[in-house]
């Protein structure tokens, strides 16, 4: 079922260089491409049975390749769906959203094409259950972004983007090492089965290993402080829609991979290794915090704000604990609406406007353009961690888990990382505060560029959804919590 | 009954929604039609029905006719005060129903499992809630109302409106909540309201760093407040209230201790206490009927509310009550201090607000919780007034300096009267609410500093709860004369025993120091309610032009609210312990009038000038307030700069060079490696010989 998604954007991505003339006609093309993709992804959570939200649902398994025992196994539950659906989303909005707004560059059919490429990577990422199948799609979501970031980024864009591939080379290197000892030493490479075993069959070192070389693999992709530095790179060079996919799902891989395989196929190593990941972790928090604070640009303090949030993700994660984990999960799909979000307004702003240093900015923008700095100051407000607002329940889980974490794990040091983030979470509405002060506040600027009041059409459709949705997901978290638990419980080899 | 209690908060944060969205469409919808014709008014009632609820019609029945056809045609104006309307009404009927039969409702509208301790997202109503209730119903309506003319040519209104709105919507949420976590969701909603309507003139950049700070500093103090919630919740296995209650006596005492401090820390930033007092002052910069709606009803309240819901837990540690009480004494008395050098009228009134929110919070440090709530209430209905009579001098004087006043007492009788009870209520002079309320929460310090530093734990014997039975009445004043005697002990409320310790006391010398700095807060507030109240009304005209009444929307609605704050008062008659006591109010009368002696004195060799001059040089000190944000913005705010400064480009030149520096190793490392593949086949095979004669010479040394 998953795959009709998959086959429909593969297939049609081939003919998009032969037919469909004219720019207009292949963008339309990728939004019904999208669209549809989307639609399956939606009739997949009504197929989705929810009173059983543990077991992998919508199932196909076929041999790929016996010679090896390598199969094309992929599913949904309750972890995978969120993402799954946010993915589709996002792509889709961001098709939305190039119909109007093209990035710079030109050469659309190229674009449409990597786009979609990158959304078959991602969804595969997101639903594949054989870990030799999950790496293949980790890595083809690699190529277009690079691609993206290559030729519509800015000025920068080739340092960028030739330090985002090398990065997350190194680290996929790392991560098919880890999986694949992780693979040969249990003789199988079927996640669900790993999962079940609950590190059975692998020695404590090899488990060690395995989750030091998978997690150092994650990490650069989610990104763990230190190794976050392509981020802001390649976030400020990469176009709109580049970034809000980047910020939006990619970096949700990593984390993915760590609660899908890392933590349920290597217990033991997972428990040695918490410590240091909720030391970065947290580490990421004030880090990234600070880093914001000190930042001109735009789109690199939104970067550095992911590096940030990310940071309470993986804290919930080091917390071993399923209201961590349940954090983890709903803070990444909550950090992808958000950031998704603020980096649409971004892309907005820059186009306005024409830079996205705040100082050029000036102020006022309340005043020269009423409704964006009105829909950018709603997302600050939920990127900050506003309860009622979907940024909140990660963060807040986050600490809650790291409260009381895992029974193997040393709680004082957990209670200093919780005081920590929630120190963290009070800069995070420092730099918000100061950006919104810098550019929505304060006088308008002499010169305004024409037309920096008006929003179009496009515009509202591609944001408004998120903010519906950080607004449902906040207001009511049963509909992701709910979702997440059973699955997350099963995780832990508990009811 | 909970269905009711639920709508009460729903109306107002649907309002809110509604306003943003459709305010301004409303009003251009009904801007076109003649504003005279009375039947247009009627149906567009109807129409605002449809976008706000089925009740508008409420609102039209109180403010005064000539404002009526204004009013009807401004949407944001129609939906938000139509709402608040709605609430008050609903909050009267729970109030009613909460004083006919005491006792707890609850109701639970969902659990949320997140795989530890799960969150039930419910509403709890009981006496103080329902009291609660009626009092931010009632400001809140005033304040609605008020602003409609207040803020008639301001282009934001709509915002406003709504920004209001929501912020009922969260302090009523606060109140109501059955559940810690959902109690802090309308905390941290009410922070970030006050941020909008704080800033609301953002143009001045002055006034967007004031909300800023505002946010920021409420927000320190709520880090501290969540980790307090996660602590008590995971100890007692539920963030429900009154489980966390019921188990508090079972949890070890160093989890309640830090617990309670932390709570504590997040009280302090809400409720504007030393030392995050800071923000208050400075949110003087919003618009007036937001300063009112946040010291009188809101927020500020909100973390008093707090303590005494959650007054049990603090009993448990009498240590976080001792912390509060001196909290409190430095509190009280540094404002009444700083509130005496005010130049700024609006500062007078804010920096009372921290001097009298001290006050109860020292109530409650000294155990005497019906006390410190009759002084919130009390201190809600006289500050709601202050602060909305401020906004009317300040609207007709053009300026908030206290220079730019003087002899308004004939132009503007109508706020001369409300503002000089709402003086007397802060004086505590007799028989307005204050004096009752002040009075109360001096005899609990009495009783404590008397009998070394023994709770009056009055708050679980049964007389406590008829007393919040029948406070239920205060915030209605149509029907004060309902409260009888017959109530007390009507209401025997289940009780555990185990609440309370037997050692639950705080150290004599605590008690002491409330005790004596109530004291001395009473001569204080005295005496700069009576500077504030004389260099306002008294003397000479000072400004330029023809100062006249507020527009009847304002000064009527200032006039309404002068009604319970000056006879809410007498409901505390019904209950023993909120009697005036006959020591302690002599004492505080006479304390009472000796500073509004001596401001008077002072004022009177000379109407013209401050009778603050005669700080002398203490002047400059105080009415910077100690210079404590200089001092802050020396410890906190500029180191944190300075690392954020550090940590970028630590982030550019250490991590990120650190890894372009790998990049440009590997290439040097490759480029060295290069070397011996250069193409030239004899070097190749020259190595690939002396390959050879290594391994070879290898194999025979060794083997």
């Amino acid at each position: 079922m998953m795959a009709i998604p998959l086959l429909g954007a593969l297939a049609l991505l081939l003919p998009a260089g032969r037919f469909l003339p004219g720019e207009t006609a292949v963008r339309r093309f990728g939004l019904g491409v999208s669209g549809a993709t989307l639609l399956v992804a939606v009739s997949a959570v009504t197929a989705f049975d929810f009173g059983d939200p543990a077991r992998m649902q919508l199932e196909i398994d076929r041999s790929w390749s016996p010679a090896i025992g390598l199969r094309f196994h992929l599913g949904m539950d309750g972890i995978s769906l969120p993402l799954v659906l946010l993915t589709a989303l996002l792509t889709f909005l961001c098709f939305v959203h190039t119909i109007k707004h093209p990035p710079a560059g030109g050469r659309t059919r190229l674009l449409t094409a990597l786009l979609l490429v990158l959304e078959v990577g991602l969804l595969g990422t997101f639903t594949a259950l054989d870990l030799v199948l999950f790496f293949v799609f980790f890595e083809v979501v690699l190529i277009p972004m690079y691609a993206i970031i290559a030729i519509w980024g800015g000025a920068n864009r080739r340092p960028a983007a030739t330090k985002f591939i090398l990065y997350t080379l190194l680290g996929s290197g790392l991560l098919l090492v880890g999986m694949l000892l992780v693979g040969v030493q249990a003789g199988t490479l079927d996640m669900t089965v790993l999962a079940d075993r609950h590190g059975e069959g692998l020695t404590r070192g090899v488990q060690i290993t395995a989750f030091l070389l998978m997690g150092l693999g994650f990490a650069i992709k989610a990104p763990m402080w230190p190794l976050h530095t392509w981020l802001p790179a390649a976030h400020t060079e990469a176009p709109t829609v580049g970034s809000v996919l980047l910020a939006g799902t990619l970096l949700k891989m990593g984390t993915y991979g760590i609660i899908r395989i890392a933590l349920p196929a290597t217990p033991e190593g997972a428990v040695f290794w918490a410590p240091w990941l909720g030391l970065f972790a947290v580490v990421g928090i004030v880090y990234g915090a600070l880093a914001c604070l000190a930042q001109t640009d735009l789109k690199r303090m939104i970067a550095y704000s992911s590096v940030g949030h990310m940071g309470f993700v993986l804290l919930g994660i080091a917390t071993l604990t399923p209201v961590g984990v349940n954090a983890a999960l709903f803070g990444n799909v909550a950090h992808g609406l958000i950031t998704g979000l603020l980096f649409f307004l971004a892309g907005s702003v820059k186009d306005r406007y024409g830079t996205g240093d705040l100082r050029e900015l000036g102020g006022g923008m309340l005043t020269t353009a009423p409704r964006l700095a009105g829909v950018l100051t709603f997302a600050s407000v939920a990127s900050l961690g506003l309860p009622g607002l979907a940024g909140f329940w990660g963060e807040m889980l986050a600490l809650l888990g790291a409260y009381r974490p895992n029974g193997d794990l040393p709680r004082g040091v957990f209670l200093a990382f919780m005081v920590a983030g929630a120190l963290g979470a009070l800069l995070t509405a420092a730099y918000f505060l100061r950006m919104l002060a810098k550019i929505t506040h304060g006088p308008p600027p002499a010169s305004v560029p024409d037309g920096a009041g008006r929003v179009s059409a496009y515009e509202y459709a591609a944001w408004t959804p998120l903010i519906a949705l950080t607004l449902l997901v906040g207001l009511w978290p049963k509909t992701l919590l709910d979702v997440t638990t059973g699955p997350v419980r099963a995780l832990f080899g508990g009811g | 009954m909970i269905v009711l209690t639920s709508l009460i908060v729903l109306v107002p944060f649907v309002a809110a929604f509604v306003g943003f969205l459709f305010g301004p469409r409303l009003t251009r919808l009904l801007g076109g039609r003649p504003p005279a014709a009375a039947p247009v008014g009627a149906t567009v009632v109807t129409e605002a029905e449809a976008d706000a609820d089925p009740d508008s019609a409420a609102a039209g029945a109180t403010p005064p006719e000539a404002a009526r056809a204004a009013a009807f045609r401004n949407g944001p104006a129609l939906i938000a005060c139509g709402a608040s309307a709605v609430s008050l009404v609903l909050a009267v009927i729970v109030g009613f129903v909460a004083w006919r039969s005491p006792g707890v409702r609850t109701g639970v509208l969902t659990t949320i499992d997140a795989g530890s301790v799960p969150i039930r997202v419910g509403l709890h109503v009981d006496g103080l809630a329902a009291l609660m209730v009626v009092m931010v119903c009632t400001v809140a309506f005033a304040v609605q109302l008020y602003s409609v003319a207040y803020m008639a040519k301001d282009a934001r209104y709509s915002s406003y409106a709504a920004f209001i709105s929501l912020f009922t919507a969260a302090m009523l949420l606060v109140v109501l909540s059955g559940d810690l976590l959902v109690l802090y969701a309308g905390w941290e909603v009410m922070g970030v309201c006050s941020y909008f309507l704080i800033g609301h003139h953002w143009e001045d950049r002055a006034n967007s760093r004031a909300a800023v700070k505002a946010f920021l500093v409420t927000r320190l103090g709520d880090v501290g407040f969540l980790l307090g919630i996660i602590i008590l919740g995971v100890g007692a296995g539920t963030f429900s209230i009154d489980g966390i209650i019921q188990r508090a006596p079972m949890l070890p005492d160093g989890t309640v201790l830090a617990a309670a401090l932390l709570l504590l820390a997040g009280v302090a930033g809400k409720s504007a206490q030393f030392p995050l007092h800071t923000w208050l002052p400075d949110a003087m910069a919003g618009p007036t009927p937001i300063s009112a709606l946040i010291h009188a009803a809101t927020m500020v309240a909100a973390g008093i509310y707090v303590v005494a819901r959650l007054f049990d837990v603090f009993v448990q540690a009498p240590t976080a009550l001792a912390v509060l009480g001196v909290l409190a004494v430095v509190s009280m008395v540094g404002a009444a201090l700083a509130a005496l050098a005010q130049d700024d009228l609006k500062r007078v009134l804010a920096y009372s607000t921290i001097s009298q929110l001290a006050v109860m919070a020292a109530g409650l440090a000294v155990g005497a919780k019906p006390a410190a709530v009759f002084h919130l209430v009390a201190h809600g209905a006289f500050k709601a007034l202050l602060f909305l009579a401020a906004g009317s001098v300040i609207f007709v004087a053009g300026t908030n300096l206290l220079a730019g006043y003087g002899g308004l007492r004939g132009r503007m009788p109508l706020t001369f009267g409300a503002m000089t009870i709402g003086f007397a209520a802060l004086a505590g002079v007799p028989p307005v609410s204050g004096f009752f309320s002040k009075d109360a929460v001096l005899e609990g310090a009495q009783h404590a500093a008397l009998h070394g530093g023994e709770l009056v734990h009055s708050a679980s014997t049964p007389g406590g709860r008829a007393v919040e039975g029948g406070l239920t009445l205060v915030g209605v004043p149509e029907g004060p004369g309902a409260v009888s005697g017959s109530y007390t002990g009507a209401a025997p409320a289940p009780l555990s025993p185990t609440n309370l310790p037997a050692d639950a006391a705080l150290p004599p010398a605590v008690a002491w120091l409330i005790y004596l700095g109530l004291l001395l807060t009473i001569v204080l507030t005295a005496a700069y309610a009576a500077r504030a109240w004389l260099m306002t009304f008294f003397g000479e005209y000072r400004g330029t032009g023809e100062p006249r009444e507020a527009p009847r929307l304002m000064s009527w609605t200032v006039a309404a609210l002068a009604v319970p704050a000056a006879f809410l008062g007498f409901t505390g008659l019904a209950s023993g312990e909120l009697r005036p006591h006959l020591g302690s109010a002599l004492l505080g009368l006479l304390l009472t009038a000796a500073g509004i002696g001596a401001a008077f004195l002072l004022w009177n060799r000379d109407p013209a000038l401050d009778p603050a001059r005669s700080l002398g040089p203490a002047r400059p000190a105080l009415a910077r307030a100690f210079y404590l944000d200089e001092v802050y913005a020396l410890l906190f705010v500029r180191p944190v700069r300075w690392l954020a400064g550090r940590v970028a480009v630590a982030d550019d030149r250490g991590i990120d060079a650190a890894v372009n520096g790998i990049a440009t190793g590997t290439r040097r490392l490759a480029g060295t490696l290069r070397l011996p593949r250069d193409g030239d086949a004899q070097s190749y095979l020259t190595g690939l010989l002396a390959g050879f004669v290594v391994i070879a010479a290898v194999v025979v040394v060794f083997l």
